[in-house]
């Protein structure tokens, strides 16, 4: 699981169009594996090999609308943190897509004008704190974490959210 | 104003009064249904070091996806959650010769109007059908949620959808879900609450009202609702359940509606979804014609009793077109049972099709896979690139008439054709 430790996160940035289902992230026939990165070797398979390797090198996933439709598979999260991703940058997602993003501790934001400004491997920067993604010399607002997901998001993710409460709970 | 069932139902789910859309809460889910998933869970609890479940009798789990197992990997997972099932004494454990999740659940009385459901599977929109509010969640929510009993839930706004029938004759409820997907778009109920209402969805059997909540998640929607009634109280007292147990939730006469949906079903034709996304739907007249080479009936959309009776009216006396494959994959054992006593396997096999083992089969990817270049047209809620084999495969959707239509002939064929 990835931990945040900086408020701050980014780097290149890979493009997605419009409705990117979970098929295309992570296709159902490496469900048997939870292992991020082993999952991350089969991340975006069917578009095919160049798309995968500029994943690799790509720590911001951005996207068009409904990103993540289809399944509840919560592989297709923990796929982009195995490929070393630290923030997707959408115009919007599939609401069981944004559910495994935040409870795996992937930061996953709403910021459709920053997508409207990116192009492909442009510097993106989330700074899910302070509520800004910046792209060069501009940086985009959008709607700031409630306070629920942003301690599930720091610690982690849920189940390590979790952990921490039940250890703090018992000493 | 008054207040819409999605609002009720997590009112009664959190304890919590005068909630609004939009608000987050935790939420105490009546039943958690695991699938194929259901190892991950254990080994998410392993990884917390097994702390103790909150209500061994609120969890269920299916062994659904990949049955029976296709390697010795699948296999163990099996046995993992086979004897942790064993081990805590959880009752609603369902092995590889249940059925698909959804079905089973519902035959076996465990699904109830008012309930919250949470399951590892995007398709638990289907509980709306019993008027119970049913969505889907990551297996590690489900792990928080055998060990919390709760999870954080956004009250949803909601959507009322009206459909005026009857439809046509060979038009079905899968053809007026695919409509509506189609013009809803596939993010178009993206957090919503879709509730059913009206003389037409009243008319409906429970099966085809499964059908209507599962495919409104290919629109993105949170849940669907269906208002219990007489049907209902019959499924359920058919399945088991005692009426005295039961609270169904209906929404205020007055509750407020975000979006207002209405669609004529009465002039329309049978729809079909084209590759590669759900939303991407066309009137059959289109498409008339184009080359299957494999038709797959199942699916927790449309494999249900009333699905096989379906395609086997198509099917009695003839055979299907040289070269298809025709893979029918029931739902459930006891939709096969049913199926197997009255004829209707016999008229398939008579017919020519290859008959699975009840689960989700080629849905799922397990079975009936394509090759490059090939073309499946399914009665499944899904035709993602790659789902069924070679990413350069196609799947189109259909209602079950239109895939034994367009088995006999080969090509995506008008069920009203064949049926003189």
């Amino acid at each position: 699981m990835s931990t945040i430790t900086d408020n701050r996160l980014g780097g290149r940035s890979i493009v997605f169009g419009d409705s990117i289902n979970t098929d295309v992230i992570i296709p159902g026939r490496y469900l048997v594996s939870i292992d991020p990165a082993e999952l991350a070797t089969h991340a975006f398979e069917p578009l095919g090999p160049e798309i995968q390797a500029k994943l690799l090198e790509s720590p911001v996933v951005v996207a068009g609308k409904n990103f993540g439709c289809g399944s509840a598979r919560e592989q297709a999260a923990t796929c982009l943190i195995g490929a070393g991703v630290k923030a997707v940058v959408a115009r919007s997602y599939s609401r069981v897509f944004f559910r495994n993003a935040i409870n795996t501790g992937l930061v996953a934001v709403e910021c459709p004008a920053a997508v409207d400004a990116i192009q492909e491997g442009d510097e993106v920067w989330v700074d899910y704190g302070a509520g800004t993604v910046t792209v060069g010399d501009t940086s985009y607002p959008f709607a700031p974490f409630p306070p629920v997901l942003k301690e599930i998001l720091e610690a982690g993710g849920l189940i390590d959210h979790l952990m921490k409460k039940f250890a703090k709970e018992k000493n | 104003m008054g207040k819409s069932f999605a609002v009720k139902a997590l009112e009664r789910a959190s304890g919590q009064s005068d909630l609004v859309p939009g608000q987050i809460v935790d939420a105490y889910p009546d039943l958690y249904m695991s699938h194929t998933a259901t190892w991950r869970c254990i080994k998410t609890l392993e990884r917390m070091g097994w702390p103790d479940l909150f209500d061994k009798d609120r969890i269920a789990m299916v062994m659904d996806h990949i049955s029976p197992a296709l390697t010795a990997k699948i296999a163990g997972d099996h046995r993992l959650s086979r004897g942790f099932a064993d081990r805590m004494g959880i009752k609603n454990f369902f092995d590889v010769n249940a059925g698909i999740a959804h079905v089973v659940l519902m035959e076996h009385g465990l699904v109830k109007p008012g309930n919250l459901i949470i399951g590892t599977d995007s398709h638990s929109t289907i509980y709306g059908a019993l008027g119970a509010l049913g969505t889907g969640v990551g297996f590690s929510e489900i792990t928080a949620a055998w060990v919390t009993g709760k999870l954080w839930m956004k009250v949803p706004e909601s959507m009322r959808i009206e459909v005026k029938g009857p439809l046509p004759a060979g038009v079905y409820p899968k053809d007026v879900m695919l409509r509506l997907i189609g013009d809803l778009t596939a993010d178009g109920a993206t957090y919503y609450s879709i509730e059913f209402h009206g003389s037409w969805v009243e008319s409906l059997s429970t099966s085809e009202r499964m059908t209507l909540c599962n495919l409104a998640m290919e629109a993105g929607a949170k849940n669907a609702f269906v208002p219990p009634d007489a049907e209902t109280e019959r499924y359920l007292v058919e399945h088991g359940v005692d009426l005295d147990k039961v609270e169904p939730i209906l929404p205020d006469a007055d509750a407020h509606y975000d979006l207002r949906v209405d669609l004529d079903g009465t002039t329309l034709e049978p729809q079909i979804a084209v590759p590669h996304n759900v939303d991407n739907v066309v009137p059959i007249s289109a498409v008339v014609g184009t080359k299957v080479d494999q038709v797959f009936i199942g699916s927790c959309a449309n494999a249900k009793y009333d699905d096989l009776a379906i395609a086997a009216q198509y099917l009695k006396g003839n055979k299907i077109a040289p070269g298809v494959r025709l893979v029918v994959t029931p739902a459930s054992a006891d939709i096969m049972a049913r199926a197997a006593a009255d004829g209707i396997v016999t008229t398939l096999i008579e017919a020519g099709a290859l008959l699975t083992n009840p689960g989700c089969g080629a849905c799922a990817g397990s079975g009936g896979a394509m090759a490059d270049g090939e073309v499946t047209l399914s009665t499944a809620n899904r035709n993602f690139r790659g789902r069924m084999g070679s990413y350069d495969s196609s799947i189109y959707l259909s209602s079950p008439a239109v895939a034994a239509a367009s088995a006999i002939r080969g090509v995506i064929t008008d069920p009203t054709l064949v049926l003189a």
